[in-house]
């Protein structure tokens, strides 16, 4: 008697960890997910650079590695560049006008926000597909 | 320093061994080394083959001018608070005068591209740094804004950004709290365009006091006006060896 409510227990304490489990990664992957859906480039698009998964983990190593490069040695691999990560996934509002990436709800923010780290980069770098930052000026 | 994940994790054997073994394919094939990269090429890091410079013609300089300082900005999107005391400036206008003559000259002066840079002995962090090809420029995922390197500078070519930035073009991008100076308009030259702004400006104005291109590259246009005019470097007594040259002062 005691064994099997002890089961029961078990299966119900298990189901709802990995219930609650499933709730969390729902959620991690809803802001992005989201912004990438709509008017990005990003939306035509199979994959990432890399593989999705993937990129959600380490899209920063490319980021940071690429910078040094980029400053020091003058390589600008379009590919992997900051820029290219903004003009693909920078989502367009109604009017056709570049929403900034850093706005809430959008690609850099939807995930960023969740996690409550900031990234440093739009301190400097442009939020809005270079197209677009030439035409403000 | 920038951080390099890989070499600090790197350990001892590992890096002697690699080490080794890039010197053995490096030393052998000899020519290859000056066959790696050409001006331009996006996918290469940039060599010392080429040394990005600029002649200055003052006497074809024009009194009341401003389309370098002008064709600068916009290039790089320096905003003006309209106060000029602490504004960004990467290039600026500076009239002189003999005393004794009377005569005026106009230049305009800017970053000087110092093989031997001053900014580059005094900064603590190695954001400042001169690239391969001899454009002097400053990191600024490194600078912390001491600016130590707008002290030495003799030419007084650095601004401290003090402000918010509301315009970052891709191109160009800048952030408050960092220290910056003209950089001959590296995204231009990154992508095969051996022009600066502030020289295609001054073409474009009718003037063409500034000559930019390849001090090494004995046919490139600097470098037959150089050999054709007399020209001398700002406080050459500095021996910084100047990637700037003025002539007519």
């Amino acid at each position: 008697m005691t064994s099997t409510l002890h089961r029961l227990v078990k299966v119900v304490s298990l189901a709802l960890l990995v219930g609650l489990g499933a709730t969390a990664i729902a959620e991690t992957d809803a802001p992005a997910g989201k912004a990438v859906e709509g008017s990005a480039k990003a939306n035509a698009l199979k994959s990432c650079v890399r593989p999705t998964d993937w990129m959600r983990r380490n899209h920063m190593e490319l980021i940071e590695h690429q910078r040094d490069l980029t400053v020091r040695q003058g390589v600008r691999v379009q590919k992997d560049s900051l820029a290219n990560c903004i003009d693909c996934h920078a989502r367009h509002d109604d009017k056709g006008q570049p929403v900034p990436v850093t706005a809430k709800g959008e690609f850099c923010q939807g995930c960023h926000g969740f996690v409550a780290a900031k990234p440093s980069c739009f301190q400097c770098h442009s939020t809005v597909p270079s197209s677009a930052d030439t035409a403000q000026r | 320093m920038s951080k390099s994940k890989g070499q600090t994790d790197m350990d001892r054997r590992t890096f002697m061994g690699l080490t080794v073994g890039a010197a053995a394919t490096l030393v052998a094939p000899g020519v290859f080394l000056h066959s790696i990269a050409q001006a331009g090429d996006r996918e290469q890091p940039v060599t010392d083959k080429v040394r990005w410079g600029m002649l200055v013609d003052t006497s074809k300089c024009a009194n009341g001018c401003s389309a370098c300082v002008d064709a600068c900005k916009t290039e790089n999107g320096l905003s003006n608070h309209g106060r000029p005391a602490t504004d960004p400036t990467w290039i600026r206008k500076v009239k002189v005068r003999d005393n004794f003559t009377g005569r005026e000259t106009n230049l305009p002066l800017m970053c000087q591209h110092c093989e031997f840079p001053p900014c580059v002995d005094v900064c603590p962090t190695g954001a400042s740094f001169k690239r391969a090809d001899g454009i002097v420029m400053v990191d600024r995922h490194v600078c912390i804004g001491c600016r130590y390197c707008m002290m030495a500078c003799p030419y007084k070519a650095r601004s401290f950004i003090h402000e918010d930035i509301e315009i970052k073009p891709t191109n160009a991008p800048r952030g408050k709290g960092c220290v910056e100076s003209c950089n001959l308009c590296v995204h231009r030259l990154d992508n095969g365009q051996a022009m600066t702004a502030c020289a295609e400006a001054c073409a474009k104005a009718g003037h063409n006091a500034l000559v930019f291109g390849d001090l090494k590259d004995p046919n490139s246009p600097v470098s037959q006006a150089l050999k054709q005019l007399p020209s001398r470097q700002i406080r050459a007594d500095l021996q910084l060896s100047t990637g700037v040259r003025y002539s007519g002062i």
